[in-house]
């Protein structure tokens, strides 16, 4: 039952075959069960689920409920829930309750969907393993001695041990794809503008995008359908129509155009890695499509660029923080500038001062040239390098991470190191491109993300093309062992 | 570039956040690191390349001049670290 897909879960509710209150007690249930270990969740919302999935109930028995009626998701903890704790998995929001809803939120409630509660990430989304939240760190559901990557590693691995049958995430330079392929689900970016960032916590405005953690390409263009947009409440989001994401999800492949860098299969990446992203391709010609190498000759400065802009707009957008309206506040300020600095001082992990500090230095006078404004110049370089290869490929190909999950504490006393794990993520945030992650061949019983970009606005052809490959594997449908 | 304690000292105060004393020279020392991935950028030649601030190429959406939201400030207040009468409290800044 904990593995059906959406609209398996939604013909049995429809049928009558159980309802949605059986089924969101099944879920709390496995998390009671589960989670201690797992530590996916901050904040459970048992009593708001139930009644949410009571709701649900009576809409199915009257024959109007949509796909997602009923269905016992997870948000993760940086979207703003109206009346239940919003942290952000920071000790600045530990006792933060939202007083409205992120879009994302009110839209899946709109649509029926049954919220379980609020998954751990890492402090304000700064971080690739979980490891920098406030609340602990998340463990890979595959081995508990593995980060489940980050920074929605909550919500990756709550899906991969079906404690909840989708979760939302937030990608700023590969948040959602990281942990969807180090956690062996399906994870969805997309393209920026796309899904609404109203009441989604800023981390870096130019490069954030909510999107989605499932188990199967087809389970992301439901909740993609629910959640994507126009919203006159952000201002930088798309006025783009949305298609019917599910519509076209077995649409052939023949003749489908793949590019694969030949800098993303560079010495950086592990080679066994390598192996199951050439078999995933291997199967992609099986399909009919045609394979052609590319290059992205900027791709290497994707990550010194990317720590220049999105710690700048970090350190901007953290202002907010500072003890005075909401969320810490320092013990017994001896006068104003105390109370901002030692409320910030105390209420920020180590990692999100490493990167305020950083964007201050990168826009104060004197470097905002050398490093801000150099960085926004190769940005464009960046994105036109993904210009070009759209006007001789459909979809680009290659590895979602360099390597399979790492160990708890491995790169955490390393920032560095910790940041090139996002190694081929980010250059699409910075384009802001769409891009998924789905289950590849697995190695030493660890699982491969193989990512998959496309040109903008291009999510039905990304979910298709996954779709077609989850029907002709099963690696998506593996259950970690255990649960 | 590599920073020094006072350079930190002086990034914190800009951005007022409070770093411990002990923690000065583990923050250089890191904060040094990053720099040094930063200034790979270096390698390209951007002269002439205009500056990409945003993904999608738009201009800001304006709308009409309307009231739209409604007055919640008891609402919003509920969760501030102190207020009095609607008004926020901060330590006494004029004396």
């Amino acid at each position: 039952m904990y593995s059906k897909s959406i609209s398996e879960l939604g013909a049995g509710l429809r049928a009558g075959e159980y309802s949605s209150i059986e089924l969101t007690r099944l879920f709390l249930d496995r998390i009671g069960r589960y989670d201690g270990e797992l530590n996916c969740f901050i904040t459970l919302a048992s009593a708001q689920a139930m009644a949410a999935a009571e709701n649900a109930d009576r809409l199915i028995r009257h024959g109007d409920a949509g796909p997602l009626a009923g269905i016992p998701i997870a948000h993760k903890d940086i979207f703003c829930t109206d009346g239940l704790r919003t942290s952000c998995g920071s000790k600045m929001l530990d006792s933060f309750i939202a007083p409205y809803d992120a879009t994302v939120v009110s839209r899946l409630n709109a649509a029926g969907a049954v919220m379980l509660g609020k998954t751990n990430m890492d402090e304000f989304a700064m971080g690739s393993s979980n490891e920098t939240s406030y609340y602990g760190a998340v463990r890979n559901p595959w081995d508990l001695n593995l980060v489940p990557g980050g920074s929605s590693g909550g919500s990756a691995a709550a899906v991969a041990a079906r404690l909840c049958v989708a979760a939302t995430g937030t990608d700023t330079g590969g948040s959602i794809r990281q942990p969807a392929a180090l956690c062996g689900i399906t994870g969805l970016k997309p393209t920026y503008g796309r899904v609404s960032r109203y009441g989604m916590i800023a981390f870096a405005s130019s490069l954030d995008q909510g999107g989605v953690l499932t188990r199967s390409a087809a389970d992301a263009a439901v909740m993609l359908q629910a959640m994507a947009g126009f919203d006159p409440r952000d201002s930088t989001s798309a006025r783009e129509s949305v298609p019917d994401y599910s519509a076209h999800l077995d649409a052939a492949l023949a003749g489908l155009k793949i590019g694969l860098p030949k800098e993303y299969f560079d010495q950086g990446l592990d080679p066994e890695v390598a192996r199951s992203i050439e078999l995933a391709v291997t199967e992609y010609r099986q399909l009919g499509a045609e394979v052609m190498e590319i290059s992205l000759p900027n791709s290497g400065l994707a990550v010194a660029t990317y720590y220049v802009v999105a710690p700048a707009e970090c350190s901007s957008n953290l202002s907010r923080f500072d003890g005075v309206r909401f969320g810490y506040r320092c013990d017994q300020p001896r006068d104003l500038e105390d109370l901002y600095k030692r409320s910030r001082g105390e209420g920020f992990g180590a990692e999100v001062k490493r990167r305020i500090l950083i964007g201050t230095y990168a826009l104060s006078a004197g470097y905002y040239d050398a490093y801000y404004l150099k960085a926004q110049q190769i940005r464009q370089l960046i994105s036109e390098d993904f210009k070009k290869a759209f006007e001789k490929v459909d979809v680009i190909m290659g590895p979602t991470s360099p390597s399979t999950a790492f160990a708890l504490g491995e790169k955490a006393g390393d920032p560095v190191t910790m940041y090139l794990s996002d190694i081929y993520t980010i250059a699409a945030n910075l384009a802001g491109l769409p891009g998924i992650s789905i289950p590849v061949r697995p190695v030493a019983g660890r699982p491969v993300g193989l990512q998959i970009i496309g040109n903008y606005f291009q999510e039905a052809q990304l979910l298709n093309i996954a779709h077609r490959f989850q029907q002709e594997s099963d690696w998506h449908l593996a259950l970690p062992t255990g649960y | 570039m590599s920073l020094q304690r006072s350079d930190v000292e002086n990034i914190a105060h800009l951005a007022r956040l409070a770093v411990n004393d002990v923690e000065l020279d583990a923050v250089a020392a890191d904060l040094s690191t990053i720099l040094q991935l930063v200034e790979q950028m270096n390698v390209v030649d951007t002269t002439g390349v205009v500056p990409m601030a945003h993904p999608l190429q738009m201009s800001q959406r304006l709308r009409p001049d309307e009231v739209s939201e409604t007055d919640q400030r008891d609402r919003f207040q509920t969760i501030a670290p102190a207020t009095e009468k609607g008004l926020y409290l901060v330590p006494k800044v004029i004396e």
